[in-house]
C-alpha cells in the first residue's frame, strides 16, 4: 500500500490549514508529522484517513484515487491523544471489536487478540474492564483495538502526550519494534523532536499548514533544509544568531568578530543567519578557535542525566545542552564556548546555506 | 516562616487498613527546611498528591502527626495554615478582572484598600501581569492565568509555604521554561518554602535543590538532582530517573567471582568483597538473595576490540538520538542500553562493555548498600 | 483556477434539514401569517386586509390585560423559581445514596401531566376535600380561588413553582457536580467566605445553566395553559386568565381566524424578542471590556 497527498490544500471557514502539501508514503514506511501545535498534523491525518475531503488535490492510495471514498471504505485505523476505549466492553471484547465487525470466526479472534496482546503485554489485563486499567494499559488497549485489523493505513496523533515519561519511553521502544514486522504505513503526529528521533523512520516537518521537509529521520536532522525546519526540529531549539560574513571573518551584534570557516569563506559576503546547536556550546573551549562569550544564567533546566543552559548574550539568548547535572543560579555571570567549526548557516530567505560536517563518524555498526 | 516536619506519618484511604498495600502513604518521617525549593517526584498513584493535600490541610493523616514549625496542625484547615497551593489546572474567578483576582486573599482577610493596592502591583509586576490587570480573568491564556493563581499566594504576607501540585501541565511546551525560571526567581526572591509535586523528572530537578523521589507509598530517596543520578539509593530512583534509566543485573557471588548469569563481571575490589558478604548473608537468610549491579547507560563504554576489564556483548541496535547515540546490546540473554557522545566511531556487532567502576552500584533489596570505588 | 471546484455536494448534505424545518416551522408559520393579513369569510371569500387584525389586536384592551397579566405571572415565578433551584442545589446532597433518593423525590413533580396537575390542585385546595383548602379554613383563613382573585393567583403560582422547580434544581445541580474540587480547595486557601464561594465560584459557573433554565422557564410559562384552566378556568372573572387562554378562546371558541392568527405571530414575536435581549445581554456580559487603547 503506497499513499500519495498530490497538492493538498484544506481551508476551513476561509482560514487555510493545509497549504499545497505533497507527500508521497512508500508500502511498509513508519513517518512521523513533527509540528508545533496547530501546525496542521491532525487536519493532515483526517485527511490521509478520509475523514474529511480536502478543499483542493488528490489522494491516492495503491494508485487508486480515494479523495472522496469515506473513511468506513478506507482500510485505516487511528489511536489519539485520549485513551478512546468502549467502557462498557473488557480489554478482550475492544481489542477484538473490530474483528467481531468483521464477523471473523471465533476461533481465529482468540488467537489474534492473544497475539497482540502478548506484544502489548496486556495478556494478562483481559478481562479488566477500561476503567480499571492505568493510563498506559488503556492506551495500549487502544493501540491493540488498532493493529488487530491489519489497516492498510494506521494513524496515531500524539498516543503518547498523556503518559508519564517513563511510559512514553517504553512504549516508544515498543511501537517501533511493532512496525518492523508490518506491511502497513504508520504516520505518526508529535511536537517532540526527540520522539521522532527515537521513532526513527521518516520525518515530515510541518509548519503552519505546509510541508517544511520530507525524509529519513537523522538526514532531516542533520540536513534541515532551511531555518525553520531546524528550529522544529530541535530540543531545545537550535541558536540562531545574525550575523554579517566578509571574506575572512564572521561578526554578530557588530562587535564579535571572529576568523570565518574556510568552508564558510565559499558563500557570497552578506547577512546571514547562523545556527548552532544547543549541544554545541559548550563550558570548556573545545577547540581553540573557540569564540567565548560572556553571558547570564537565564534558567538551568534539568532532566535526570542532562542539563538544559539558558543563558543571554547581551544581545541574544543561547541554550547550552550539556551532558551530565549542573546546577546553577538565575543570573549568574558565565563564560560559553561558541564553536566556530559547528555553523549552520542560513540565508535572509530562511534556505540552509550551509551545513557543518560531521565530527568524528558516524555511530552506525 | 514554616518548617514542615511529617512524623511517624501513614495515610491509608481505608478506615480499617490490613496490610501495607492498604497504605496510600507508608509510615515516613520527613523534614521540609524553611525557604526550601522541594520536588516531590513520582509516578501517577505513587501517593504524592495524598501526601501533598496533607500537608496543605485538605486531607486529614490517619497517623502520624504534620508539625509546622514545631506545632501540630494535623486538625487545622487548609485557611488557617498560612500556605497556598497552585493546582494543576489553573483555578482563577472568571468574573473577576485579574486585580480582583489577585487582590481576593487580601480583601478576605479584610484588608484595607490603601495596602491591598500596593501589594497587589509589586506581584504583578514580578509576574509580569501588570498590563493585564484590568482583564477579565476568564480570557486569559493558560499560562497567564497559571501565573494569577500563583500571584494569589504571593500577595499573602502570612503565606510561609507555597505547595504546586503539576502546575505546568496545561502549559505550551515553548512557554514552560519561561515559567520555571519565574518559578526559580520567585522562590530566590521570597524567602518561601516550596513544594512541587510532579511526575516528570526535568520538573522536578529544574525546580528543586532536593528532590523527595515517592515509590509505592514511601520515599525511597531524598536527595539533590545530582545524587539522584549518580547515587539513586534505591532501584526505583535508578530507574525512573534518567532517560533511558540504570541497567541492573541479578548476580550471584560463585568461584571467587562476581558472577551474571554465565559471565564473570569485572569489577573493583572493594564491590567484589560487598558482593560476597552481601552473599554470604544470603546464604542465612532467604529475604537477601535479591542482589542487583546498576550502571547507568552514560557509563559503559562500548568498543569494537577488547580492552582491559571488558564483557563481550551482543549489539542489537544503535539509534542516533541527534545529540547522542543509544545502543542496545544483549549481555546473558538481558538487554542493556548504553549511551554513546556524538561522533562517536562506529561499533561491530560483536562489541565489548565496559563498566566504569566509579558508577557500579551495588543494591540488595533494591536498596543501594555500596557505590562505585574508582 | 482550473481545480477550484466549488463543492455543491455539501449543500445535498444540508437539504434533509432544510426540509425538516420547512415542514415543522417555517410552513405552518406561514400558515399563520398567510390568516392574519386576510378576513377568511368562506372557502372562496377572502380579502387582503394588511394590517388591520394587528393593529386591532395591539388595541384590544382584554387582550393587554391578559398580557400584563401574562408578564407579571412570569416575572413572578421567575424571580420565585430560580433561587428557590439554586438554593434546593445548593443544599441537596452531593453524593451516596441520599443523593440518588433525593434527585428521585425531587423530579417527581415533573413526570405529572398539565392537566393531572391542574386537577390535582383543584382538588387539593377545594374547601371541602382538599387537604390545603379545608386545612385553612380549619384555620380560620378565608381561602376561595374562586372568589378570590389574590387566591387564585397565589395557588396557581404555587402550582407552577411546586411544578417546576425541581426542573431549575435538577439544571443547576448538574451545573454545581461540574466543578473542579480544586476551585472550592482554592478558595478555602484563599479564606473566602461561603457567600464569596457562591458569588465568585458558583453562580459564574452556574451561568450557562441559568440561561437555559430562565430561557426555558420564561418560555414554558408564557404558553402556560392547561393548569389555571383546569383549575379555575380563568377567573375570578378574567383574573387569571392568561394569553395561551385568550388566544385559545378567540381562534376554537370563536373561529376568529385572521385577529388570532395576528395575535399569534405577537405572541411569537413577543417570546422571541425577550428572549434574544436576555441571551445577547447575558453574553455580553461574559465578554471583556475592551483594554485602553482597543488592542
Amino acid at each position: 500500500m503506497s499513499l500519495h497527498l498530490q497538492n493538498i490544500d484544506h481551508i476551513v471557514n476561509g482560514v487555510p490549514h493545509i497549504s499545497g502539501i505533497d507527500l508521497a508514503l512508500e508500502p511498509g514506511s513508519f513517518n512521523v508529522l513533527l509540528g508545533r501545535t496547530l501546525a496542521g498534523k491532525t487536519t493532515l491525518m483526517r485527511l490521509m484517513a478520509g475523514l474529511e475531503p480536502p478543499t483542493r488535490g488528490k489522494i491516492i492510495m495503491d494508485g487508486k484515487d480515494v479523495t472522496n471514498v469515506s473513511v468506513r471504505k478506507r482500510n485505516v485505523s487511528m489511536v489519539y491523544q485520549q485513551f478512546i476505549n468502549y467502557p462498557s466492553l473488557t480489554v478482550y471484547d475492544n481489542i477484538a471489536s473490530p474483528l467481531k465487525l468483521a464477523k471473523h470466526p471465533k476461533s481465529e479472534i482468540d488467537k489474534r487478540v492473544g497475539e497482540i496482546a502478548e506484544m502489548l503485554h496486556i495478556e494478562h489485563l483481559l478481562n479488566r474492564y477500561p476503567q480499571e486499567l492505568s493510563g498506559g494499559q488503556q492506551q495500549r488497549t487502544a493501540m491493540g483495538r488498532a493493529l488487530i485489523k491489519d489497516a492498510d493505513l494506521i494513524l496515531f496523533d500524539e498516543p503518547l502526550v498523556n503518559l508519564d515519561y517513563k511510559l512514553r519511553e517504553e512504549l516508544r521502544d515498543e511501537l517501533r519494534d511493532l512496525f518492523k514486522a508490518r506491511n502497513c504505513i504508520a504516520v505518526y503526529a508529535t511536537t517532540e523532536p526527540n520522539e521522532a528521533l527515537a521513532l526513527g523512520g521518516n520525518t515530515a516537518v510541518l509548519h503552519e499548514g505546509r510541508l517544511l521537509q520530507y525524509g529519513p529521520t537523522e538526514q532531516v536532522y542533520r540536513e534541515p533544509n532551511g531555518r525553520f525546519s531546524a528550529e522544529m526540529f530541535s530540543e531545545p531549539p537550535i541558536n540562531i544568531v545574525p550575523g554579517q560574513l566578509t571574506d575572512s571573518e564572521i561578526t554578530f551584534d557588530q562587535t564579535l568578530h571572529f576568523p570565518c570557516d574556510d568552508e564558510l569563506k565559499r558563500l557570497e559576503p552578506g547577512d546571514y543567519d547562523f545556527g548552532v546547536r544547543a549541544s554545541h556550546l559548550t563550558l570548556q573551549p573545545q577547540q581553540a578557535d573557540d569564540l567565548a562569550l560572556d553571558v547570564h544564567v537565564d534558567v538551568a533546566e534539568i532532566s535526570g542525566s542532562e542539563t538544559f543552559l539558558h543563558v543571554r548574550h547581551e544581545r541574544f539568548p543561547l541554550v547550552l545542552h550539556l551532558a551530565g547535572i549542573h546546577q546553577f543560579s538565575v543570573n549568574e555571570p558565565l563564560k560559553v564556548y561558541f564553536p566556530t567549526h559547528q555553523l549552520y548557516a542560513f540565508d535572509k530567505q530562511g534556505h540552509t546555506v550551509h551545513i557543518p560536517a560531521r565530527q568524528g563518524g558516524a555511530a552506525h555498526g | 516562616m514554616a518548617e514542615i516536619t511529617l512524623k511517624g506519618l501513614a495515610h491509608s484511604y481505608e478506615k480499617t487498613p490490613k496490610g501495607a498495600a492498604d497504605y496510600a502513604i507508608r509510615q515516613m518521617d520527613h523534614v521540609w527546611h524553611q525557604g526550601g525549593a522541594y520536588a516531590l517526584l513520582g509516578p501517577s498513584g505513587c501517593g504524592k498528591s495524598t501526601l501533598l493535600n496533607i500537608i496543605s490541610g485538605l486531607l486529614e493523616p490517619s497517623e502520624g502527626d504534620v508539625l509546622f514549625d514545631g506545632q501540630r496542625v494535623n486538625e487545622l484547615p487548609p485557611e488557617e495554615r498560612n500556605i497556598a497551593q497552585v493546582f494543576q489546572f489553573p483555578v482563577i474567578y472568571d468574573t473577576m478582572t485579574v486585580f480582583d483576582n489577585l487582590a481576593f486573599p487580601l480583601r478576605n482577610m479584610n484588608t484595607p484598600e490603601y495596602r491591598v493596592k500596593p501589594k497587589v502591583l509589586e506581584v504583578a509586576d514580578i509576574l509580569e501581569l501588570t498590563p493585564l490587570l484590568d482583564r477579565k480573568a476568564k480570557n486569559l491564556t493558560a499560562d497567564e492565568k497559571q501565573k494569577v493563581s500563583m500571584g494569589r499566594g504571593l500577595v499573602r504576607d502570612d503565606v510561609t509555604a507555597i505547595l504546586f501540585d503539576e502546575p505546568l501541565t496545561v502549559i505550551d511546551p515553548q512557554l514552560k521554561w519561561k515559567l520555571r525560571r519565574k518559578l526559580k526567581e520567585i522562590h530566590e526572591r521570597f524567602n518561601i518554602t516550596m513544594i512541587y509535586v510532579t511526575h516528570d523528572q526535568l520538573e522536578a530537578s529544574t525546580f528543586a535543590d532536593k528532590i523527595a523521589v515517592m515509590y509505592e507509598g514511601q520515599v525511597v530517596q531524598f536527595g539533590t538532582p545530582r545524587e539522584l543520578f549518580e547515587r539513586p539509593a534505591h532501584t526505583f530512583v535508578g530507574y525512573f530517573i534518567g532517560s533511558p534509566g540504570m541497567n541492573f543485573m541479578a548476580v550471584e557471588y560463585r568461584d571467587d567471582q562476581v558472577m551474571f548469569g554465565t559471565q564473570p563481571l569485572p569489577v573493583s575490589e572493594q564491590m567484589k568483597h560487598a558482593v560476597a558478604s552481601a552473599a554470604n548473608a544470603s546464604a542465612n537468610d532467604i529475604s537477601h538473595n535479591n542482589i542487583k549491579l546498576g550502571i547507568r547507560p552514560e557509563f559503559i563504554a562500548i568498543s569494537s576490540s577488547e580492552v582491559a576489564n571488558s564483557v563481550p556483548i551482543q549489539v542489537t541496535s544503535v539509534q542516533d538520538l541527534g545529540t547522542y547515540s543509544l545502543l542496545t546490546f544483549k549481555l546473558n540473554e538481558q538487554t542493556f542500553k548504553a549511551r554513546l557522545p556524538e561522533g562517536h566511531p562506529p561499533v561491530s556487532e560483536a562489541a565489548f562493555a565496559h563498566f566504569d567502576a566509579a558508577h557500579v552500584a551495588l543494591y540488595i533489596d533494591e536498596y543501594l548498600v555500596e557505590a562505585g570505588h574508582e | 483556477m482550473n481545480n477550484k471546484v466549488p463543492n455543491n455536494r455539501a449543500w445535498l448534505l444540508v437539504l434533509p434539514m432544510l426540509v425538516l424545518v420547512a415542514f415543522s416551522a417555517i410552513i405552518p408559520l406561514m400558515t399563520v401569517v398567510n390568516y392574519s393579513v386576510q378576513d377568511v369569510l368562506g372557502p372562496n371569500a377572502r380579502f387582503f386586509t394588511g394590517t388591520e387584525w394587528f393593529q386591532s389586536m395591539l388595541n384590544d384592551d382584554a387582550l393587554q390585560a391578559a398580557f400584563l397579566r401574562q408578564i407579571s405571572f412570569s416575572l413572578i415565578i421567575l424571580a420565585i423559581q430560580i433561587p428557590l433551584g439554586i438554593g434546593i442545589a445548593l443544599i441537596m446532597p452531593k453524593r451516596g445514596w441520599q443523593a440518588s433518593a433525593v434527585l428521585i423525590l425531587i423530579t417527581l413533580p415533573l413526570l405529572i401531566p398539565w392537566n393531572v396537575v391542574g386537577s390535582i390542585w383543584q382538588i387539593f385546595t377545594r374547601g371541602d376535600i382538599g387537604l390545603m383548602g379545608w386545612g385553612l379554613r380549619e384555620l380560620g383563613i378565608e381561602y376561595n380561588i374562586t372568589r378570590n382573585a389574590g387566591d387564585a393567583w397565589v395557588t396557581i403560582i404555587l402550582m407552577d413553582v411546586w411544578h417546576w422547580t425541581p426542573l431549575v434544581a435538577m439544571l443547576c445541580y448538574s451545573g454545581l457536580r461540574s466543578i473542579p474540587e480544586a476551585y472550592y480547595q482554592a478558595a478555602r486557601i484563599d479564606r473566602a467566605s461561603k457567600w464569596a464561594v457562591f458569588r465568585y465560584i458558583q453562580l459564574p459557573k452556574l451561568t450557562n445553566v441559568l440561561v437555559i433554565a430562565v430561557l426555558l422557564r420564561f418560555m414554558h410559562s408564557f404558553m402556560i395553559y392547561a393548569e389555571p384552566f383546569v383549575l379555575t378556568g380563568g377567573g375570578p372573572g378574567s383574573a387569571t386568565t392568561f394569553l395561551s387562554q385568550s388566544l385559545t378562546t378567540m381562534a376554537v371558541g370563536q373561529q376568529d381566524l385572521g385577529p388570532s392568527a395576528a395575535f399569534s405571530l405577537i405572541y411569537f414575536l413577543v417570546i422571541l424578542l425577550v428572549s434574544w435581549v436576555f441571551y445577547t445581554t447575558i453574553m455580553n456580559m461574559q465578554k471583556d471590556k475592551p483594554p485602553h487603547g482597543g488592542a
